[in-house]
């Protein structure tokens, strides 16, 4: 066997942020398109594709491989929201190192902005009177919504550390100087701290601009073999650590509002890696809420728990700070259609082919990911570099 | 025991069209346990570890539980103010609190605060459970400040 180390040898992105012409299934055709020209990989050489799966009767990941043609001999569907992308890196980079199949293909899409507007934080999940099964019944008669969930860790977050709104909105800024930069991000405008904290407060203590955009998108990722990636037109981002964890699922499970599964994923894929949080260059984390990253910040261990809120200070995450975050504008103001994990796989690799344009990190050579699924219950991470490891 | 009140009195909230719970083997000792005024958890007489949402295992140890009654009263753990819901019938609720309520025997539970104004609220505030009446064998489970902490123009949930 040749060299089976695991690199991401192909990238692309469907249309965002508002693509009304493109349902779910274009995003994913269109994102695996652009992710096999990128490459050069021949879409026949495809032997392992992962998916969430699509819309309007590919909501399967398998109905989804038939939508696209592919007769795989490995297929992941695991769904655990929107980490699923660092998970299936995780799962992926397994199944090349034993061989059960030499390039995967991992797809996203979804035409959430276009199809049902910005509901997706605001609103129940419920029908009005809806009778609720399972363990959603002991939360659905108390109309708690999905920001309301980070906006409770935010609280409990503040009430231990003494994290401030003001800290939170750091976050909010630096990622929007970051969308500044991005011609396709959703929100352009300039953003202050005392934009983020005036602003219209949602579910307290998150306010407006802590709050994630939403748009439509769509990714693809190819995983394959280093021996593979040897001769092909783009220079192969190796895949240093990959590991996930959960806490729980629901929000009312969640047993220390304060840390998420981050605090496992995290240490683990730095340990594969066989890297430092002080050697990484750039990181993407999932921005659905500034809280997500404050918490992941801490988890990783970039700062001590409870240190968040000061590290994030005076710009640390802004490109020229100590450690830049989300360059292509994140979901906080770029592109969130549903899920995001698999932008934050695409942003890193982007960052280590150098490929970021003015939002480039001056020599960025590891990269993390690390994304959220749920309500900070299923947290993915994943170690990327420029060098063979 | 909690006090079992009906539905829209005293800042007591009124149930139509919120999503209600599809009561299952488990859930049913629990919701009707709360419907005769008694506030259920589980509790393993295997390795003594409490848990709540009820299911049908220990989930520390995979043994059978048992029901213990907690006494309804206990601490806001975290919660939020949801000031923007779009659908019915929060739209006509708001602003309303959400809130994590840790009960004096351990263990966790979501709920509403009410009898209280949602900027009253506090992180550790003490508070007490009441249920409200939905149908034979079902109320649901609210938490209200306890009497010395509760203010007058208080509004419910
Ligand atoms: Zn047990």
């Amino acid at each position: 066997m040749g060299d089976r180390t695991p690199v991401i040898a192909g990238i692309g992105l469907s249309d965002h942020p508002i693509a009304p012409e493109l349902d779910a299934m274009q995003h994913h055709v269109l994102a695996m398109q652009r992710a096999l020209a990128d490459s050069g990989i021949e879409k026949s050489e495809i032997d392992g594709y992962m998916s969430t799966g699509g819309g309007r009767g590919t909501e399967s990941g398998v109905a989804m491989a038939e939508y696209l043609g592919i007769d795989h001999r490995w297929v992941d569907s695991t769904m655990t929201g929107g980490s699923s992308f660092e998970f299936y890196v995780q799962h992926a980079t397994a199944a090349i190192r034993e061989g059960y199949c030499d390039t995967v293909l991992i797809t996203y899409g979804s035409d959430f902005l276009s199809q049902q507007g910005r509901s997706l934080g605001t609103s129940g999940f419920q029908q009005p009177g809806e009778r609720v099964a399972g363990a959603l019944q002991y939360e659905a008669p108390y109309g708690n919504v999905l920001v309301g969930a980070y906006a409770m860790a935010a609280r409990r977050h503040m009430h231990e550390f003494g994290t401030t709104s003001e800290q939170l909105a750091e976050i909010a800024v630096a990622v929007r100087k970051h969308a500044q930069l991005n011609p396709n991000a959703r929100y352009r405008d300039p953003l202050t701290i005392d934009d983020v904290v005036s602003s219209r407060m949602i579910a307290d203590p998150l306010h407006m601009y802590d709050c994630c955009s939403i748009t439509d998108g769509g990714g693809a990722v190819i995983v394959t073999t280093a021996e593979r990636a040897e001769d092909l037109r783009t220079p192969p981002v190796y895949v240093l650590g990959a590991a996930g964890a959960q806490t729980h699922w629901n929000i009312s499970q969640m047993g220390d509002f304060t840390t998420t599964a981050a605090a496992t994923s995290g240490p683990e894929a730095f340990a594969q890696a066989g890297v430092r949080p002080e050697d990484i260059d750039t990181v993407q984390l999932y921005d659905s809420f500034t809280i997500t990253v404050l918490l992941m910040l801490e988890d990783l261990g970039f700062c001590a728990k409870g240190d968040g809120g000061a590290f994030v200070e005076d710009g640390a995450l802004a490109l020229g700070g100590k450690l830049p975050l989300n360059t292509d504008g994140g979901g906080l103001s770029a592109c969130h259609p549903g899920m995001r994990g698999i932008f934050l796989l695409i942003e890193a690799s982007r960052q280590l082919r150098g490929e970021a344009g003015d939002a480039q990190v001056p020599d960025a050579e590891l990269a993390l990911a690390c994304g959220s699924g749920g309500w900070l219950s299923c947290i993915g991470t994943v170690v990327l570099g420029k060098e063979h490891p | 025991m909690i006090e079992v009140l009906e539905q829209g009195g005293h800042g007591v909230p009124d149930l139509t069209d919120r999503p209600l719970p599809q009561v299952d083997n488990v859930s049913s000792t629990y919701w009707s346990g709360a419907a005769q005024g008694a506030l259920l958890f589980q509790q393993c007489p295997a390795c003594g570890h409490r848990q709540f949402y009820p299911r049908a295992m220990c989930t520390a140890c995979a043994a059978d539980t048992e029901w213990k009654q907690a006494l309804g009263r206990g601490t806001v753990h975290t919660f939020t103010v949801i000031r923007q819901n779009m659908a019915s019938p929060w739209d006509r609720l708001l602003p309303y609190v959400v809130a994590i309520v840790e009960l004096e025997e351990g263990p966790r539970m979501m709920s509403n605060i009410t009898h209280c104004d949602v900027d009253d609220v506090r992180v550790d505030m003490p508070v007490e459970c009441y249920a409200v009446a939905v149908e034979d064998g079902l109320a649901i489970p609210f938490w209200r400040p306890v009497q010395s902490e509760r203010t007058e123009r208080g509004r419910s949930a």
